[in-house]
């Protein structure tokens, strides 16, 4: 089974993130939020924004843009934070609210059974 | 799951991306002791090869209830599985094989954070090993279901693992064969279902048992 991340030297994942070791509890992007990118990478941009620009030409849940980079979540979610600060990807979180919505609920199950 | 993981490039020229109107992503979490079928179940109902990644945990106080499994600035790794289902052109369910262990417990709470519920996948040759993972989701007030994965043992009668897992009547007991497509979808659609009773009327416990 590959770790994603594992065989990385701390320090190379260090600087990744300049320095930042925690996506912090601020840090918007749950697990599955989607990704969307909002334009094409450029030459000379971070070869890890480069490849989440790739990636999420069409939504891209969170978990699986850290698992096909090979890296922690936490470490994604940082890259992630600079790419929708500078605008080149957008979000598109999960509805969240105190209870499911019943119509969610239902939406689920439906298609579940059209599996 | 090995050749998942470590055939990246496959993987990557081979990725289903979702659709492009897919803006609701949902979670539903497997849980249970080692060896449970976890994986197996992600893997059966998934659309894509079950995924591998990890979460790391670097800071004391990250917005957790309990500091005491968190030592300094300790980094504590986890790895998971997921799988993915499309359910329509808006929402996209993922499934996380989430490791039942105790030391695993912050982990559970991030994963548990907006997940619609759980399913605690029972072994029953080993039926102690899902007294935590049961534990922490009544703890959270997460919705679960138990499922008894099918390992050819002698079966157990529903009563009986019911009262090995101290289980409150409502909550729904399956048997279920996790290599099965099939019978994990209604692992699945079973655990929905629960979810629906209980928030359409919260006050009335689900009567009906399901094994
Ligand atoms: N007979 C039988 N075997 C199963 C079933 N589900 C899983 N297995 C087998 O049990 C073994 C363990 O299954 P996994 O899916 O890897 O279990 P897991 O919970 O992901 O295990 P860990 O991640 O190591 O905790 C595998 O060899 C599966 O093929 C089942 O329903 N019936
Ligand atoms: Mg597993």
């Amino acid at each position: 089974m590959s770790r994603p991340g594992r065989d990385d030297a701390p320090d190379r994942l260090y600087t990744l993130t300049q320095g930042r070791s925690s996506s912090g509890p601020d840090n918007p992007f749950d697990l599955v939020t989607l990704v969307v990118a909002e334009c094409d990478p450029v030459p000379g941009m971070q070869s890890e924004h480069a490849a989440i620009l790739r990636l999420t030409e069409r939504p891209t849940a969170v978990v699986e843009i850290a698992a096909e980079l090979k890296l922690p979540v936490s470490i994604t979610r940082i890259l992630l934070s600079d790419l929708l600060a500078a605008g080149r990807v957008s979000a598109r979180h999960p509805r969240r609210a105190a209870v499911p919505d019943p119509d969610i609920l239902e939406q689920v199950l439906v298609g579940l059974r059209n599996l | 799951m090995d050749s998942a993981t470590s055939e990246t490039h496959t993987a990557s020229e081979t990725r289903t991306p979702l659709g492009a109107s897919a803006d609701n992503g949902l979670k539903i979490v497997v849980v249970g002791g080692f060896g449970a079928g976890k994986t197996t179940m992600v893997r059966s109902v998934s659309e894509i090869r079950p995924l591998n990644t990890e979460e790391t945990m670097t800071q004391a106080g990250e917005d957790v209830d309990d500091t005491r499994g968190v030592r300094g600035k300790t980094a504590t790794t986890v790895a998971f599985d997921f799988g993915r289902i499309t359910l329509d052109a808006h929402n996209v369910l993922y499934l996380f094989g989430a490791p039942g262990q105790e030391r695993f417990w912050f982990l559970w709470d991030r994963l548990f954070s907006g997940t619609l519920g759980a399913v605690v996948l029972v072994d029953t040759r080993r039926i102690d090993d899902s007294w935590y993972a049961i534990d922490r989701l009544e703890k959270h007030g997460t919705p679960f279901i138990v499922a008894c994965n099918d390992f050819g043992g002698p079966a157990f009668p529903p009563e009986q693992v019911r009262e090995a897992l101290d289980l409150d009547p409502h909550v729904p007991l399956v048997g279920c064969d996790a290599r099965s497509r099939e019978s994990s979808k209604l692992v699945l659609i079973t655990l929905v279902e629960h979810i629906q009773a209980l928030y359409a009327d919260p006050a009335r416990a689900p009567r009906q048992e399901l094994v």
